[in-house]
């Protein structure tokens, strides 16, 4: 089980937290405009990198934020979180 | 003479206890301080179990964890036979029954052995080569009857009567093993307060000094040391023995498995059998030691034949030696120690058989003193004896006569820990070990180091001390073992025991192109056995090496998983099993008679069957009831959202397909809700409350993950809408009140609201009686129908009322029929993922007017448009008895591929016929058709036709307003039934009285004003409570906080709305969604440690600390109101749950009851 750091209440339990998918997938903001290609790559495709992934997280069975995470998905270790609408750099 | 293996004197077993105990079927006796092997041993029983496939006798070969052979089956009553349990760990109690394994009919004479004469014929991958044809005889015939043959223990058929907990524990240093380098490190760490954990798995720390009586530490006798720093630590230290370090997971999380009861005689009915620590640690120190390896050589696995170190065990700690003529087979020292000390206990040694070319030093030069032969580069070449070994050949020729043969092949470290912990080995060429790269927080023989004053002085430093110098004397010093040496190819040299592998599989596998020593482990099943090839793997690792030219550095090692050990399903599952598995939520409505089932995690009534009605003809009748007059139902479980806010409205725009802005306050309206792919996730009703106040509705089970979606968009893609989302679940109980008569039976209790002239979808805010009410107008019958959203604590009067006045209970069954015979789809019945609102004739509810939605865009994919898709239409069987079976296929006689399937069938009271929804490839324009449903027994005709099959033109809806009759009192309000106060040892808990509870959400500019309105300040810190005479603030989110006052303070929710003047702000009143619990007392936090997570030491968790967290599988709100107390808002219907979690809870406070070894 995870230890993630809430960028509010801190460093909690992973049962505590949803995952939440792959972050800054940003939803087009107008969609009728776009491409049936590109709409499908917005909803379906996603990267499933070795190593550093930023992913969302949402701290659902404490302060309900979603937030931002940095984990590398081999050693699973979480390099920060940021909150969502952040850059995190 | 019992026990005549055991000497007179040493050991550290208590002589005036002696203890008797059965394995298969014979009466033994041991003492007090045995181990179920070291009590056998003592009577010369040696042949203790079968193997696994070959059925070859076998008998102790350690004394430790990695036993191999000495399986036993353990019974400890009914339903509590433990199998597969290494009689090395079993600690010997007064009673102990013990049976062996994988033996018929008995352990002498085991009809199975005959397989071991067919073993020229079972070599690696016989299986599958062997049974391969016919393909059908694998699952019936071949697997069934290949696992009878081989496999181990059997597990018990009857329920598992005992209790397993589970606890959370936090500190700053766990230090696994309590050997010297354990309790080195556990000294260094036990200064300036630390948190300090040390586990063992064995009864007694200590570890490898407890067979060392010859050695001196800082002047104790070795074993007198050991009892000096337990007595140091204990107070300071939690010391855990009897505790399995099984596992070490993501962020130093490490699984620990404690035993707690098996080793007394009767158990403890007030204790857990056993515990599943939880055990988050800001360090570890592994001291975990290191693991003797046997030699591999032809007929190494006769009963008789052990590890050098394992007897040296046995006769030091307890008093027993394992035979009277040893042969001692060695590529290492240490082995000349157990030499030494036999020698000098009155055993013969035979001969030391020495592979290394030359063995010299000190400890060599004390046994060759002795006068023993020692023969330098010699191994041994075969072995003799059928139940016992007889006779040793060397391989200088000489044929050895012996009843033991001691083995060492050298010491594997045990870094099975620091692998799991996804950190790299290295491969050590000079030892022929690996050896953990990132050599930081090992210590001791794990770490490759055996000088025993080098261990404590590195073991005290890496506990968090400076190192100091240990003065240690009497420890021989070791010369460097031989690296391992590969073992020619044959078919009784066995480097795997538990499962049978021998050389020769190894050169088979090699020999079929198998290189990966992964592959070579999956075919052989090399170290895959229970023992986790803890004695086997470095010799499987030197063979494949040898067999395949390359050097042991380049083969590599196989992944280190958990467990260590075998860990029992009982501690996993902890508490979590039976009622406490999940959640069991019920509603506020007690309905005694009901027949119930499971949706989501909720109970729900599915019929009221009468005395002697069956539940079918029960369903029927209700249906009729609320065709024909009126009818309740509890609805109380749909989940619930406010939807609030300035920009309540815009969200609800944007995330619903339907025109929100067209809704007036008053109004409701059906909506789907879809995801982003188009396809249909839930539905409900939205009703418009105020102009920026919204109460929406979503299915029993879609509630939790409606509002993570709205979340989700609310937070992350429409950020700055003022809108805020509030749970209201739990603060309302629903009745549906449904039929011809729903308006005339409830104008008689309300008074403040005009029922007739309430249109249908429309909502009012009045009052049942006293009660204040939401009412909606709406309709999942085609009925005339409303829905009462009340208080819970009212919920049961308002029933019990309506009861009375001749409304007849209606349950889900009959909820199902009603809808289905309106075409009324229900989410994950109709639905399941690929469904869109055309698919279901829905298409009309989609804003047409609208440019986005959440689905919209998805919608105008080339999929999406398909008239080949699924379409929904009612399907009427040709006989009109037959109620189809959901999930059938329909087909075009009986021609595949299917058209589509039956969705929903029941059978119509109304319409005295079985019918049914289907969902059908274009089907739409199949109405009219007949089509054909294959059944178990023929084929049913069925004719395709509009899903409706009830009143399309939706007439019933309007009802019949009766005359309006005098006004009557609702039943009167019980005491709410809640459960009694408990108290225990150090832990009391209670339900508190209710309160005023207002959920706010606002900006922090708005905070200010708005706690100065309601009397508490909102907190700006995170997870901080305030409080300020009767009332409390806690801080939930950024811009959340949960109000509690007194219950008078009734018009709190206006003043907190004026406090926020101009800003927006959202004041739900959620003062019936949560129960208050309290639990007190110096072992409170304890208690609530074993079933949530968190770290409650005062210096984490401080006074006024509060936050929503997890207790079980529940959500609730924890905030510590003093050293000694906690508060909990619990669900209103979690509350029977968090309850019962916590009684069981309250016994772990054992844990800090029973931190005593055996040593003290």
């Amino acid at each position: 089980m995870l230890l993630i750091p809430c960028p509010w209440c801190g460093l909690r339990p992973e049962n505590e937290f949803r995952h939440g998918g792959q972050a800054h997938v940003q939803r087009p903001a107008d969609p009728a405009s776009v491409s049936d290609d590109a709409w499908a790559a917005y909803l379906y495709i996603r990267d499933n990198p070795r190593g550093r992934s930023a992913e969302r997280w949402r701290h659902v069975h404490g302060c309900g934020r979603f937030f931002n995470c940095v984990r590398d998905t081999v050693s699973d270790r979480i390099s920060h979180c940021y909150r969502a609408g952040t850059s995190g750099a | 003479m019992t026990q005549p293996f055991r000497r007179p004197g040493g050991g550290r077993i208590d002589r005036t206890n002696p203890i008797r105990f059965n394995f298969d079927g014979r009466q033994l006796e041991g003492f007090a301080g045995d181990t179920l092997a070291s009590a056998l041993l003592a009577n010369g029983v040696h042949l203790v179990g079968r193997s696994f496939k070959y059925h070859r006798p076998r008998g102790i070969l350690s004394a430790g964890a990695e036993e191999p052979n000495a399986l036993v089956a353990v019974d400890y009553g009914p339903g509590r036979v433990t199998p597969n349990l290494r009689a090395t760990q079993v600690e010997l109690f007064g009673g102990l029954s013990a049976r062996s394994q994988n033996r018929f009919p008995s352990l002498r004479w085991d009809a199975g052995a005959l397989a071991g004469l067919a073993s020229p014929l079972l070599s690696a991958g016989f299986y599958y080569k062997t049974f391969m044809w016919p393909p059908a005889l694998w699952r019936r015939l071949y697997e069934p009857a290949i696992r009878r043959a081989a496999g181990l223990g059997r597990a018990p058929r009857a329920p598992d009567p005992d209790r397993y907990l589970h606890q959370y524990a936090h500190c700053d240093v766990l230090i696994i093993g309590g050997g010297p380098a354990g309790l080195a490190a556990a000294l260094g760490a036990s200064v300036n307060g630390q948190r300090v954990i040390v586990c063992d798995e064995q009864a007694e720390f200590g570890g490898s000094l407890l067979a060392e009586p010859g050695v001196t530490i800082d002047g104790w006798a070795a074993p007198d040391w050991v009892a000096e720093v337990i007595r140091t630590l204990s107070g300071t230290v939690t010391l855990l023995p009897r505790t399995t370090a099984f596992g070490w997971y993501a962020d130093n999380l490490i699984g620990l498995a404690q035993r707690v009861t098996d080793h007394l005689p009767d158990g403890d009915a007030s204790l857990p059998r056993e515990c599943l620590w939880h055990v988050r640690a800001a360090r570890v120190v592994l001291a975990t030691g290191a693991m003797e390896r046997p030699q591999v050589f032809p007929g190494n696995d006769r009963p008789g034949i052990m590890l050098a170190g394992a007897a040296r065990t046995y006769l030091n700690r307890y008093g027993v030696i394992p035979g009277r003529q040893v042969l001692i087979a060695t590529a290492d020292d240490t082995a000349y120690l157990a030499a030494a000390d036999l020698h000098a206990a009155g055993v013969t040694i035979a001969a030391i058989a020495d592979q290394r070319a030359d063995p010299s030093g000190e400890a060599v030069e004390a046994v060759r003193a002795l006068g023993v032969p020692v023969r330098s580069g010699t191994g041994v070449t075969g072995t003799a004896g059928r139940r016992r070994v007889r006779s040793a050949r060397l391989s200088n020729g000489q044929t050895v006569a012996c009843d033991t043969i001691l083995m060492c092949g050298g010491w594997t470290p045990s870094v099975q820990l620091y692998a799991q912990s996804r950190r790299r080995l290295r491969f050590d060429d000079t030892a022929g070990v690996f050896l953990p790269e990132d050599s930081t927080d090992s210590v001791g023989a794990c770490a490759g180091v055996s000088d025993l004053a080098t261990i404590l002085s590195t073991a005290i430093d890496a506990g968090g001390s400076a190192p100091r110098a240990f003065e240690v004397s009497g420890a021989r010093a070791l010369s460097p073992a031989a690296p391992p040496a590969a073992a020619a190819p044959h078919r009784k040299a066995f480097v795997d025991f538990q499962n049978d592998v021998t050389t020769k599989d190894l050169s088979g596998a090699t020999a079929e192109g198998f290189i990966s020593i992964e592959h070579v482990k999956r075919y052989t099943t090399t170290g895959m056995a229970t023992d986790q090839g803890k004695t086997s793997n470095l010799n499987a690792l030197t063979a494949v090496a040898a067999l395949t030219g390359h050097p042991v550095s380049a083969i590599g090692h196989t992944t280190f998983r958990p467990p260590y050990t075998p860990v029992t399903f009982g501690a996993l599952a902890g508490p979590y099993r039976g009622d406490l598995f999940a959640p069991i939520r019920r509603t506020p409505i007690v309905v005694p008679d009901a027949v119930f089932e499971d949706v989501g995690t909720w109970k729900r009534a599915r019929c009221f069957p009468r005395t002697g009605e069956s539940p079918t003809a029960a369903v029927a009748r209700e249906c009729l009831a609320v065709r024909n007059d009126v009818a309740i139902f509890d609805a109380s479980t749909l989940g619930k959202i406010e939807v609030t806010g300035p920009g309540a409205e815009a969200f609800l725009q944007r995330i619903y397909p339907t025109d929100v802005t067209t809704l007036t306050v008053g109004r409701c309206r059906y909506a789907l809700l879809l995801g982003e792919d188009g396809f249909i996730r839930d539905d409900g009703i939205i009703a418009r409350l105020a102009s920026d106040r919204f109460h929406v509705t979503t299915t029993t089970g879609g509630a939790a993950s409606v509002l993570h979606l709205m979340e989700d968009y609310l937070q992350t893609e429409f950020p700055e809408l003022q809108a805020w989302l509030t749970s209201i679940t739990e603060q309302w109980a629903v009745i549906a009140v449904q039929g011809p008569r729903a308006v005339t039976l409830l104008a008689r209790y309300i008074a403040d609201i005009d029922l007739g002239a309430m249109a249908h979808m429309s909502v009012r805010e009045g009052h049942i009686g006293d009660v204040p009410i939401r009412l909606f107008r709406v309709s999942f019958t085609g009925e005339c129908g409303f829905e009462i959203n009340l208080p819970p604590e009212h919920a049961q009067r308002v029933w019990d009322t309506l009861l009375a006045a001749g409304a007849t209970p209606y349950g889900t069954d009959a909820m199902h029929v009603l809808r289905a015979e309106k075409g009324y789809i229900v989410v994950g019945q109709e639905t399941d993922g690929t469904v869109i609102p055309e698919d279901l004739g829905l298409g009309h509810m989609l804003s047409a007017r609208k440019r986005d939605f959440v689905g919209k865009r998805s919608l105008d994919r080339p999929d999406m448009c398909r008239t080949d898709r699924l379409q929904l239409v009612g399907l009427l069987p040709g006989d009109a008895a037959t109620v189809l079976p959901e999930g059938a296929q329909v087909t075009d006689q009986g021609r595949s591929p299917a058209l589509g399937h039956v969705t929903s069938a029941y059978y119509s009271a109304t319409l005295d016929r079985g019918f049914a929804l289907a969902l059908i490839s274009g089907g739409r324009a199949r109405i009219g058709e007949t089509l054909h449903v294959p059944l178990l027994h023929g084929m049913a005709e069925v004719a395709v036709v509009n899903p409706v099959f009830l009143d399309p033109q939706g007439e019933r809806l309007r009802g019949r307003p009766g005359p309006r009759g005098p006004q009557q009192a609702l039943a009167p309000l019980a005491v709410p039934i809640t459960p009694d106060a408990a108290r225990a040892e150090g832990v009391d808990m209670a339900v508190l009285p209710p309160v005023k509870r207002l959920n706010i959400r606002a900006g922090a500019a708005a905070a200010s004003g708005i706690g100065m309105a309601v009397g508490v300040l909102l907190p700006a810190a995170p997870c901080r409570a305030m409080t300020e005479r009767d009332r409390a603030a806690l801080w939930l989110g950024p811009d959340e906080w949960l109000v509690l006052a007194p219950p008078e303070a009734s018009n709190l929710d206006a003043i907190a709305v004026k406090g926020a003047g101009d800003h927006p702000v959202s004041v739900v009143d959620v003062s019936h969604a949560t129960t208050a619990l309290e639990i007190t007392g110096p072992r409170a936090a304890w208690c609530l440690n074993s079933v949530c997570a968190l770290d409650l030491h005062l210096s984490a968790f401080p006074i006024g600390a509060c936050t929503r967290t997890l207790l079980g599988k529940a959500g609730i709100i924890l905030w510590r109101t003093g050293a000694e107390t906690f508060r909990l808002e619990v669900g209103r219907s979690y509350l029977p749950y968090v309850w019962a979690c916590l009684e069981q809870a309250r016994h772990a406070v054992f844990a800090t009851t029973i931190v005593g070894a055996n040593n003290s």
